[in-house]
Parts: structure tokens; sequence; C-alpha cells
């Protein structure tokens, strides 16, 4: 039995690495899922600007640290980041709203494409170094393993938030108002709703959780550059729809299975084959969609025939 | 209250309303009858605002409707029960309620109290997700999610659609309830018999016109309205 035990605690020790890696990785990636799951759930719109807004979010940091302390560039490039997302819907999304579906996806992959180049032409494409924001960027040891405070601190502020998010849409008005738009618009435009306010603050919240997302993310992985976007973005749309698109609780604990099966693939192959840890996540979105459409938590419909 | 003078509205390319114009005066039920397609829904979606009409005038107490948004109209206190009932599914009854009374800010208890009032059955089922009531519930709940905005006016679009006939009774039972606690009422049909029971004035609409008119009574006995409507032949 104590052999057992120690055998146990042996494995433990030499794959926690790994999943404190995953377990941080899982929660930037919900934070950003959060964002698609919700604007598909008002919308039935896939959002591919919104893993480009995370970069632009990365490199509005990068700039506005040059010349502000960190404590003050935090909250400016929150605040810009929200500023990017709202006038991105107001610009591309709103003018078609009785548009067919295509037609809007269409302009979400223009945006994203728009965003990526202006950052091309504004950064002339070089990679940047993210800033170091302090406490954060400091090592700390998890019982044997050595890592970065963000790494503990990520999945803890990621459940916060969430918590908080869902606290917002069970029980303020905006939230039921949320809930309503994101099943029937018509008949919310009957209770006075105004439809195009829920949205927007739709994208605001997905937005401003981008931000977050890309401050944990950019103290990891400290390079900033004008397609760093895509790929965390693809990873939290992958989470998005493995939980079950239009859900929130999907898309966290989604993004979490992602993120720890990735770093454990990662730790187990080990070396050249470490990159072959994406094709982990894109086989499983194959699998998902082929053996569950709807994913872990997909709507259900309670209407009656 | 309601006027509504040479409405028009081109609906996906075809002229759903061509000339409509009706009176809606305060405290009263006024029903609209006629045949499917013949424009009665899109009347009503345009003085609530969902669709915007090609010309004519919607006045309120004077004051025009058109190129409001719904929300505006909402306030001015004009509520539609949509066609199907439109219950959200996955609230509950009470949370149906509450989002119906969206706009205001005051203290709702009294209101939901008057609604349960009204609706027994939507008290003891208050914490049921909507989605899972029957039909003639469902409909109860549109009502009183309606009622909840404290509507002066309030429109409804073909209530008794896919109901049983006890259930039918109940709902034509409530609607004068509600038009005698003070709440004026214009009703889309195609029950015609039902409708024109309770209406004080009733209009007959036929392909996007107002064909004939006149009070609840007059119409029942009209051959015309007999024989297209009520299923009765000349005797």
């Amino acid at each position: 039995m104590e052999i057992f035990i120690q055998n146990f605690m042996d494995i433990f020790e030499k794959y926690l690495p790994a999943l404190l890696a995953g377990v941080s990785a899982g929660g930037q990636y919900a934070l950003i899922a959060i964002g698609y799951t919700m604007v598909y759930g008002i919308l039935r719109l896939i959002n591919f600007a919104h893993g480009d807004i995370f970069m632009v979010a990365g490199f509005m940091m990068v700039y506005l640290s040059a010349s502000l302390p960190w404590y003050i560039a935090l909250p400016v490039v929150t605040i810009l980041t929200v500023l990017l997302g709202y006038l991105v819907e107001r610009a591309a999304y709103k003018p078609l709203r009785s548009a067919p579906r295509m037609s809007i996806m269409i302009s979400a992959i223009g945006v994203s494409y728009l965003l990526q180049n202006a950052a091309w032409y504004l950064t002339g494409g070089l990679p940047k170094q993210y800033p170091v924001i302090p406490f954060i960027t400091e090592s700390v040891d998890v019982l044997t393993a050595s890592t970065k405070i963000v790494t503990v601190i990520t999945p803890f502020l990621t459940i916060a938030l969430v918590i908080i998010l869902s606290l917002i849409i069970k029980y303020t008005k905006i939230g039921m108002a949320m809930r309503a738009v994101s099943k029937d618009f018509e008949t919310s435009r009957l209770m006075g709703i105004k439809i195009d306010t829920v949205i927007s603050m739709t994208f605001i919240i997905g937005t401003f959780l981008a931000a977050v997302g890309s401050f944990l993310y950019f103290s990891n992985y400290t390079t900033v550059t004008p397609v760093v976007g895509a790929m965390p973005g693809l990873k939290a749309f992958v989470a998005a729809v493995f939980g079950g698109i239009g859900s929130i609780p999907g898309a966290v604990v989604g993004a979490f299975i992602i993120g720890i099966c990735e770093n454990l693939i990662k730790f187990v192959a080990g070396g050249a084959y470490a990159t072959f840890s994406d094709a982990f996540t894109f086989a499983l979105l194959i699998i998902i969609l082929v053996a569950k459409p709807t994913g872990l938590f997909g709507e259900k419909t309670t209407d009656k025939v | 209250m309601l006027k509504i003078e040479n409405l028009k509205v081109n609906y996906g390319g075809i002229q759903a309303v061509r000339e409509v114009s009706l009176d809606v005066p305060d405290g009263k039920i006024v029903t609209l009858i006629g045949a499917n397609g013949a424009g009665k829904s899109t009347t009503l979606r345009s003085v609530a605002g969902l669709v915007t009409p090609a010309g004519g005038s919607i006045k309120y107490n004077g004051t025009e409707l058109i190129g409001r948004s719904t929300d505006a109209i909402v306030k001015q206190g004009i509520t539609l029960v949509p066609e199907g009932r439109r219950v959200f599914p996955d609230m509950t009854v009470l949370e149906n309620l509450r989002i119906g009374a969206y706009l205001r800010k005051d203290d709702l208890s009294k209101d939901i109290e008057w609604v349960y009032s009204l609706f027994p059955r939507l008290k003891e089922r208050h914490w049921q997700l909507a989605g899972t009531l029957s039909g003639g519930e469902q409909q109860m709940l549109a009502v009183g999610r309606a009622l909840m905005s404290r509507p002066k006016l309030i429109m409804m679009d073909e209530p008794s659609l896919g109901l049983a006939p006890l259930v039918i009774k109940g709902i034509f039972e409530i609607i004068r309830e509600i038009n005698r606690q003070g709440v004026t009422v214009l009703l889309i049909e195609q029950n015609a018999n039902q409708a024109l029971k309770i209406a004080d004035y009733g209009y007959v609409l036929e392909t996007g016109r107002i064909t004939m008119e006149g009070s609840g009574k007059e119409l029942l006995e009209n051959e015309k309205v007999r024989e297209a409507y009520l299923g009765k032949s000349k005797k």
C-alpha cells in the first residue's frame, strides 16, 4: 500500500508542472472562449475577430506601458479593448442585423484580417516583448514544482470572473434581457428590451474577459506578434464548441480540458513531438463534431412542438 | 385611442396591407377578423413597431407611432401578445412575468398578485420552466406577461390558436375580464364567432383591405360574414 502511495506521489510530482501549466492555459482559453460563446448565443455568429482583439490588447499593453506605469496601463488597455470590441460590433455587425447569416460571418472574417494587417502595418511586423507586470511574473514554488505566480492565479481569477458573470446573467435585469434576446429577438423587443443595447453589452463583457485573458496569457508567453491571436483564439473556439457553443459553463469546462490535455501531451511526448499537441486540439474538434455536434452542454430545447 | 388610417405595408415583395383604417376607442374590445394571410398580424405588428409601414398613419392618443422603436411604443402603454404565445421556454413562469415589466422600475409585487388572481394556475406553477407548460397555460402566461407592463391597450394575435375548446372559452372570458378592469383590447382571430361575441366593434379584413365593419352583433348577423367566416350557409 505504502509503495502504491509512494508511486502515485512520484507520478504526481513528475506531471505536476504540466498539470499546472495546463490548468493555467485552460483558464486563459476560458476567458477568450466566453466571448465566442456569448456572442454566438445571442447573434448565432462566430466572431472570428475575437482572437485578433485579444492580439490588439497585447500590442496596446506593449506600447502603452512604454510610457505609462503598469498599474495605469492595465486599466487603460482594458478600456480601449472593450471600446474596440464595441466599435467592431457597431461598425461591422450591426448594419448586417437583418442580412443573411453568411454575410455577417464574412464581415467577421474581414474584421479579423483587417486587425491583423493593421497590426502588421503599425508594428512593422517585428515580434515585441510583452512588458513585465510585477508580482504576477515572479516565481513561486507549488509543492515540488516551480512556476510563475500568474500560473497559479489564472484558474482562480478565471473561476471568480465566471461566477460573477453567471450571477449577472441569472439575477440582474440586463442578464435576464440577455437570456431573452438569445432565445427570441422579436418577443424580447415586445417586452421593451433594446436589442442593440443588449448585443453591445455582450460584446463589452466578451472583450473585457479577452483583455484580462491577454494580461495572463502574455505574462506567460511574452512575445506579441500580429498573428499571435490566431492560435489561442482558435483553441478557445474549439473549447466553446467542445463545451456546447452558446453555453458559458460548457466553454469554461471545455477550455480547462483542452488546456490540461494539451500540456500533458506536450510533456509526455516531449522534444520534437511537443508541437503535435496542437494537432490533438483539432483532432478533438473533429471527434466532437462527429460524435456529439451539440457539445458537452449543448443547448437543450424545451420548446414544445 | 388608437386610430389607424390608410395603412400600407409591403412584406417580402407583396402588399400585405393595402389600405386599412380602423378605430379602437378607449375601454372597448375591437376585433379584426379575416382569413389566413389577410394582413391581420401585419397590422398589429405595424402598431407594435416590429414592421415599418410603407404609408399611412397610426395615431395613439394623437401621437404618431410610425417610426418609433418598439420599446418606445411599449413605454406608451401598448403591448402585443404575439401569435404562438412565444413565452421564454428556459425561464420560469415568474421570470417570464418579470421580464414583461422590463421597462418598469417600480415595485412589481402587486401586479404579480393581480396576474395570479386572473390566472391562479400560474401561481401554482410559478417556479416551473415556461417551456414545460401546456399550450393553454402558455397562453395564460403570454397574456399575464403582457399585462405586467401595465398596458392601456393590449393587442392579441390569435390567442385561441391550437387550444382545446374548453380552454378557448376560458381565454375569451379572461379577455372580457381584463377589459372590464379598464384595458382596451384589440383582438385578431380566425375564431370569428367567439371574437365577435365579446367584441364591441369588429372589422373584416380581406386581402389587405377592410371590407366590412360594424358592431359585434351586426357582423354576427351579417349574411356575408356568416357565410365566409362562421361556416353557416344561407337559410
